[in-house]
């Protein structure tokens, strides 16, 4: 098999890469020396632009469109925020990222900090990777030391201040506004939009947030252009994507893969997760995070129309909610026949009850709601008016909310109950073999 | 009471380094940075702890009372000297969490929130730690244990009770 392009983790493997001279030995910095020393910051937003590369963060936005908003007010300070909250449950590629190669975010986000024309930049990590943290400071220290980062960079004039923030421990604060909140010091409540952080966003000023992988894209579009970039990849899914897997594969972890991967192979091939786990095979997968729906085995390795499923933004949500799903932000967690849905369900509903920021009465509410009868339901005391319930709650929080978590809690709730709602009947009628420890609905068993 | 409640002289300095990394009067954005290092002198957060900081960044103190209850990795009440913070999240659940955070709360004799008779171990739930491919996995401050199974929790338990 071809060996497929790498654009982000090609050095990963080489020992002590984390280091300054051993990242410069294999390449790094030269897209900074490029950017810094050849090229105006409109050309290096022009060359983002041309390279297609989509927000890795979870909504996919045009990364080159957002830079083209920020607002440029003479005499304000504008700040390039990194998001490195990472909390998604299914999602570590940043966290992987980070502590492998520090010197490719921090080349990264002095050559994106450059093409804003911010001084001042940031990088919010969640609090728990503490490790993390300290290698990045490390390696900024490495950096400042070389002339790389600081006053007149690599004799250019230009100066730049890189400050990495330890969050707190809340999922909430991956949200970009609850981000900004919470880098201000205070509680990560998402704000209402507009005004969007391009025009209001750091201390009120125009701000670019951006995830970890995203940022870490720009060394290599500098010093190979957008268009080669654009190249890779499918369609509107242009470049590489790392993809976090975990659950029931026999070679879980990030994986850089070319968008247009079919969904097949990289189940299935061994340069990938090498398949399902000894004994036991493919039930349902959650393709992007929890927050994305989740699809049985047929439709997550062909559509609906009976297409092969592609890994890229367009064919993941090919068929809409019915029966597609979302790229989101590459946690792809494969789930075996061992696994009880309703107790999967039940646990990301736990999850985002315990996250909601409480700001908003439907996501407040009805994440709570939500929790409470699936708990019921999984522990043998719900009935059958309760799954009716689960899929009304889910559609009053949807779209009716300050920030997406709402609608993150909603869709793994009501899409479990679309594709498997045969097992949360099952839990429903048959309450004492429901709740068996270890019982998992299997089709072939009655529904009596 | 101050002498237990301020931070050392290195940590002081550290806290003043971090302040300065702001824009001017923007001094409160170092407010949960400043709360880590208080945590990781103390072990937690206390009131008093609160206001100290609060002084130190010149704000009230109820802003940083709000700060420190939003967020879940302070701990507002005493804990043992190792405080094991597990993922009971779906995907670690799919690798087996269930049946190892049970065998280490039945090894350690508490439940989840609960701290050891002897004041070593803390056991905490917590919500998935970005290391779901490598799980089931708990952290007990900076450090990760990955791909944890009874076995190596009874290691890891044994090592921290010498
Ligand atoms: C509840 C919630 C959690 C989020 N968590 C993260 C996160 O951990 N990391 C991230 O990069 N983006 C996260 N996002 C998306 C951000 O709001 C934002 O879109 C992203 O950081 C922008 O960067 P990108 O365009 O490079 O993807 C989250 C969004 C929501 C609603
Ligand atoms: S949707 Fe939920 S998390 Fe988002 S602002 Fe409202 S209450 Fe907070
Ligand atoms: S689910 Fe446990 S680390 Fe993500």
């Amino acid at each position: 098999m071809a060996e497929s392009i790498k654009i982000l983790t090609g050095n990963f493997d080489v020992p002590g890469i984390e280091q300054l001279d051993v990242y410069r030995k294999n390449g790094g910095y030269a897209g900074l020396e490029k950017a810094l020393k050849q090229m105006s910051p409109d050309e290096i937003v022009e060359e983002v632009k041309k390279s297609g590369v989509r927000g890795r963060g979870g909504a996919g936005f045009p990364m080159g469109m957002k830079w083209g908003f920020l607002a440029k007010p003479e005499g304000v300070p504008r700040y390039l925020v990194c998001n490195g909250d990472e909390s998604e449950p299914g999602t570590f590629k940043d966290h992987y990222l980070m502590m492998k190669s520090p010197h490719l975010l921090i080349e990264g986000m002095i050559i994106s900090s450059f093409a804003l024309g911010a001084n001042t930049s940031f990088i919010y990590v969640r609090g728990e990777l503490m490790y993390v943290i300290n290698i990045l400071e490390k390696a900024i220290a490495e950096a400042k030391a070389a002339g790389l980062l600081g006053k007149n960079i690599l004799g250019t004039g230009y100066d730049l201040e890189l400050v990495v923030q330890p969050g707190g421990g809340a999922y909430i604060c991956g949200e970009e506004t609850a981000l900004l909140e919470s880098l201000e010091g205070k509680r990560g409540n998402p704000r209402n939009k507009p005004p969007f952080p391009a025009v209001k966003g750091l201390y009120q000023c125009p701000t670019v947030v951006n995830n970890v992988e995203s940022i870490s894209t720009t060394p290599w579009i500098v010093l190979n252009g957008g268009e080669e970039y654009a190249k890779v990849g499918i369609g509107r899914s242009t470049g590489t994507k790392l993809i976090s897997a975990s659950g029931h594969v026999k070679n879980p972890g990030v994986y850089e893969i070319e968008l247009g991967l079919p969904v097949e192979e990289f189940i299935y091939s061994d340069q990938y997760l090498g398949g399902i786990r000894d004994g036991h095979g493919l039930k349902a997968v959650v393709a992007g995070g929890s927050s994305v729906p989740i699809l049985p085995k047929d439709l997550i390795l062909k559509t609906a129309a009976g297409e092969p499923r592609l890994m890229s933004y367009e064919s993941l949500s090919d068929g809409g909610f019915a029966s597609g799903t979302m790229l989101g932000s590459g946690g792809f967690i494969a789930m075996d026949e061992t696994t009880c849905i309703v107790r999967n369900t039940w646990n990301f509903s736990r999850f985002y009850r315990h996250e909601s920021c409480g700001q908003c009465s439907p996501c407040r509410e009805g994440t709570g709601w939500m929790e409470k009868v699936l708990y019921r339901i999984e522990h043998g005391k719900g009935n059958e008016r309760d799954i009716d319930l689960l899929v009304d709650v889910a559609k009053k929080i949807e779209g009716n909310t300050i920030c997406p978590l709402g609608d993150a809690a909603a869709w793994p709730v009501a899409s479990a109950i679309r594709h498997f709602r045969d097992e949360f009947e099952w839990h429903v009628k048959n309450p004492e073999a429901a709740t068996k420890k270890g019982a998992v609905y299997q089709p072939e068993l009655s529904l009596a | 009471m101050t002498e237990t409640i301020a931070l050392t002289p290195e940590r002081l300095e550290k806290a003043k380094e971090i302040i300065a990394r702001y824009p001017e009067g923007k001094q409160k954005s170092a407010l949960l940075p400043i709360l880590h290092l208080a945590q990781e002198q103390h072990g937690w957060v206390s009131p008093e702890t609160m206001d100290f900081v609060a002084d130190l960044l010149s704000i009230q103190p109820v802003e940083v009372y709000e700060v420190a209850t939003f967020y879940t990795m302070f701990h507002l009440e005493p804990v043992g000297k190792h405080v094991i913070e597990y993922c009971r999240t779906g995907p670690c659940c799919t690798m087996g969490g269930e049946e190892v955070y049970a065998h280490l709360k039945d090894k350690l004799g508490i439940e989840a929130g609960e701290t050891t008779q002897d004041g070593l171990f803390t056991v905490k739930e917590v919500e998935c730690l970005a290391a779901c491919g490598w799980g089931p996995c708990f952290q007990i401050r900076e450090k990760y244990y990955m791909h944890l199974t009874n076995d190596k929790v009874d290691e890891i338990i044994e090592e921290l009770s010498k």
